[in-house]
């Protein structure tokens, strides 16, 4: 067995040239480094499995950032701490693959505990390895966030305080806590039986991985001679008193046996099935109508009233009424300070050319449903304009005799004749079909209904609705 | 196909769904929100992936993992929440990995506020992450280009093998106008370059660093004789009127739609005023600006900033006429009149 350890696994290169440099064939680490044994026991498991083809293997920024000098499979050098979220990203874009993230502590429990917290409680379908060395080898030994109390770092020259800088962070102990990852082991990297442990734990990791059960974590805790500056001879035993009673091994969790198998989705859709998927009508498409003979010409339409009384849905439904009637149009919701105090209102262009400014400050038209709209915008409507308004809910006269206006009860006849309150937005489009002159007409409303009201019962209610306003605007005109 | 009334936000979705984007990542902030809501409803009925990202961090590297293996994938968010995927972005310029980037922007500095603004020309055209890199990037003013400029991202991005932005105001996203969608992409390039996870790919490598200071100098030269193709290629601006102009107006998104009218209510007083319209931010059409200041053409830039994209039509015109600056800022948008009357101040000076 201690023949397989020492062999150079057919899932490294022959050569590191990648590396290059005088002695292409040794490894970037120092002697007595852990990156190079669990490299090992990685690419052993990949021959073992027959792997490396399809392995993707995510490098992190560290000592190791270079792992893609050694392993012969695809390779991604991901920024610091973020190798989980680059694994996530690669593994669903092929899931086919096998997802190795492989990171220091600096990267995984410092600077990226939140990507490694997130991918494990999400269950990605990786295998993480950690190597926890207690120190930032590659920056030249600083402190880590599983540096022991008491140890001497260069950023910790008086060694690690509780008071100053905490406790060690104890990962596996975290992880194991959280519902989905499936395996959760602490192995060292010390002696050949603590080597043995560790190369099944690697395995095991990678088959939970290949049998779709989700997410794997293998801690190591691993020599790293120059950041500690202890002799290399010496650093086994270091990991052994130091770090172990720290940080215990064993297995935190392990749920291979029971945890059933992800199946990926796989869905292709053709293009006219992904068009449909899409809810994108096919064919070509006439204005189904004729335009109205008005006497509005590219009128700015402003709805105003309460949210929730159908203020939008109503300049939506003009809009989309327009569109179908061939001309050009714009729906802007109002936006940022005017929402504010519970009142919405919208902007609404309708045009027979191109349209600039979507933004409607002075306005041809004002659909008014309550005081506080009327107080705000009868003003802003142009000489020779209109205003529609609720006469139910607006009390006082409108003081403009250079526009026409209409108070019609929307809210009212909503209420008694239709026995639904929320359908007072389109009465007040019947009145506006009628007091406009036929910018819109009667069918083309009524034909976007089914576009605009996602509940299919509710379409008949609106089309009597629609009637009903037409029917009190020919009233209010005169003309009924 | 037959139109569509359909929010700019949704035209996005739909139109990077058409362009076979196969990976959704973000993290929820206002106004781009309606950007993920879309994208977590359509993308895993037609075939690819959403997930809501424990961050914009954690997003942009997602985005960084799929684009190394090959698919097309996008992330969308706002100036905040860009803030924060610039270290990504970086990164995904320097392994030259394709991918599109929505960037709604709001009000800054800091929280700010979610009303339109454009305060993150800077940090998009200009760089925002470290390093000698560029984006290309895309501003639409109109829905249907909300949905052409995210389908020509997925094409420049791979085509270039760069991070593309989409940047657009809160005011383009929201507003719904009618958007006629293409049909869609079914041929995609291959890449060859990609780490893949598979027999064909797995000898390669997704990388940016490059220790050695002659392969970074070498790798940052190619970089740029990139740039300087796309310089040459894919400029694209919109003239309104700008022919027999005196004065020509320069502004993009929300707020070059607000000038059309303005212009137009100028025109019908006969003043001669026009405008252009850069699409492409970066590259930006500087010999188009150049060659109107030759015809002793003046001009006026209008943004929601302070004034950060008049540096770029200052530089472009080499300061040989007068170039005006007007912007409104902390989520105002210019009025109709406003800007009318900006007109004529600034004709006057002609
Ligand atoms: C954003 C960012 N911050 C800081 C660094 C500098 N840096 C490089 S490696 C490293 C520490 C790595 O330590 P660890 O993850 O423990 O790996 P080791 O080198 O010990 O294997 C730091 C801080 C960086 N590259 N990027
Ligand atoms: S500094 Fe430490 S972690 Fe880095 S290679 Fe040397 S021994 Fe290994």
């Amino acid at each position: 067995m201690k023949e397989t350890i020492f062999r150079k696994p057919a899932s490294f290169y022959d050569t590191y040239e990648r590396k290059g440099g005088a002695n292409p064939d040794v490894t970037h680490y120092c002697p007595g480094c852990g990156h190079g044994i669990l490299h090992k026991l990685i690419a052993e498991a990949m021959d073992d499995f027959d792997i490396n083809k399809k392995t993707i293997l995510i490098s992190p920024v560290g000592c190791s950032v270079f792992a893609y000098y050694y392993f012969d499979c695809s390779n991604i050098q991901a920024a610091h701490g973020r190798a989980p979220a680059v694994a996530t990203g690669a593994k669903r874009a092929n899931p086919n693959s096998v997802l190795i993230s492989y990171q220091g502590d600096g990267d995984l429990a410092g600077i990226g505990g939140n990507e490694i917290l997130q991918a494990a409680n999400r269950g990605e379908n990786i295998s993480v390895f950690f190597v926890n060395n207690a120190i930032y080898g590659m920056t030249g030994g600083q402190m880590a966030p599983t540096t022991l109390v008491g140890q001497r770092t260069t950023t910790c020259p008086r060694g690690r305080s509780p008071e100053n800088e905490g406790f060690p962070l104890k990962m596996c102990e975290l992880i194991s806590t959280l519902g989905a990852p499936v395996y959760v082991e602490r192995v060292a990297l010390t002696d050949a039986k603590h080597i043995m442990k560790a190369r099944k734990a690697v395995r095991k990791a990678l088959q939970a991985q290949l049998d779709g059960k989700g997410f794997a974590f293998v801690e190591a805790l691993s020599a790293c001679p120059t950041g500690w500056k202890v002799p290399a001879d010496q650093a086994n035993r270091w990991i052994e008193e130091m770090m172990e009673p720290v940080f215990p091994l064993g297995v935190y969790k392990d749920e291979t046996a029971e945890r059933a198998e992800r199946q990926p989705v796989h869905v292709e859709l053709s293009a006219e099935e992904l068009v449909k998927a899409l809810a994108i009508p096919t064919g070509e498409e006439k204005p189904s109508f004729e335009r109205g003979k008005s006497w509005l010409r590219n009128p700015e339409i402003k709805v105003a009233g309460f949210g929730g009384q159908g203020v939008l849905l109503l300049g939506v439904s003009l809009a989309q009424a327009a569109m179908k009637a061939g001309y050009h149009t714009t729906w802007l919701p109002s936006y940022g300070p005017e929402m504010r105090g519970g009142t919405a209102n919208c902007h609404v262009r309708i045009s027979e050319e191109r349209i600039g400014s979507p933004v409607v400050q002075e306005s041809d038209v004002l659909i008014a449903f309550n005081g506080p709209s009327i107080e705000k915008f009868a003003h802003l409507v142009k000489p020779g304009g209109l205003i529609l308004y609720d006469s139910s809910l607006v009390d006082g006269a409108i003081e403009r005799s250079d526009v026409t206006v209409y108070g019609i009860p929307f809210t009212k006849t909503a209420e008694e004749t239709l026995g639904n309150v929320r359908t007072a937005n389109f009465i007040a489009m019947g009145a506006f079909i009628v007091t406009s002159g036929g910018l819109l007409d009667e069918a083309v409303v009524k034909s976007i209904l089914p576009l605009v009201i996602k509940r299919k019962n509710m379409i008949e209610i609106n089309e009597r609705a629609i009637g009903e306003g037409m029917r009190l605007a020919r009233e209010a005109m005169g003309t009924g | 196909m037959a139109k569509v009334f359909i929010k700019g936000n949704e035209a996005v979705v739909k139109g990077a769904l058409l362009a076979g984007c196969k990976a959704y990542y973000g993290y929820p902030i206002t106004p781009a929100s309606e950007i993920a809501e879309g994208a977590a409803l359509y993308f895993q009925p037609a075939g690819s992936t959403f997930l809501q990202a424990e961050s914009e961090i954690g997003a942009i590297n997602m985005v960084y993992g799929a684009a190394s293996v090959g698919i097309r994938v996008m992330t969308a968010s706002s100036s905040p929440g860009i803030s924060l995927k610039m270290e990504g972005i970086s990164y995904a310029a320097g392994s030259e990995l394709p991918c599109v980037i929505v960037d709604i922007s709001r009000g800054g500095p800091g929280l700010g506020n979610i009303a339109p603004e454009q305060g993150d020309y800077n940090q998009i055209v200009k760089g925002g992450g470290h390093g000698n890199y560029q984006l290309i990037v895309l501003a639409p003013n109109c829905a249907q280009e909300m949905c052409d400029l995210t389908m020509l991202a997925f094409e420049l991005a791979d085509k270039y093998r760069n991070p593309v932005v989409v940047l657009a105001d809160g005011f383009i996203g929201q507003m719904m106008e009618p958007v006629e969608f293409p049909e869609p992409v079914t041929e995609f390039p291959a890449k060859p370059w990609a780490a893949g996870g598979t027999p064909e790919t797995y000898k390669n490598l997704i990388t940016s660093i490059d220790l050695d200071p002659d392969d970074l100098e070498r790798h940052i030269n190619h970089l740029y004789a990139k740039y300087a193709e796309v310089e040459a290629n894919e400029i694209r601006y919109e003239e309104y009127h700008s022919e027999d102009a005196d004065l020509v107006c320069v502004a993009f998104g929300v707020v070059s739609r607000i000038l059309q009218s303005a212009i137009d209510m100028a025109r019908a007083e006969g003043k001669k005023v026009g405008m252009l319209r850069p699409i492409t931010l970066w590259p930006f059409p500087e010999k188009k600006l150049s060659e109107l200041a030759a015809q002793g053409k003046q001009f006026l830039v209008v943004e929601l900033n302070k004034g950060q994209m008049v540096h770029d039509v200052r530089l472009a015109v080499k300061h040989s006429v007068p170039v005006g600056s007007y912007g409104r800022v902390g989520g105002n948008v210019p009025t109709l009149k406003e800007l009318y009357e900006q007109i004529l101040v600034h004709l006057e000076g002609v």
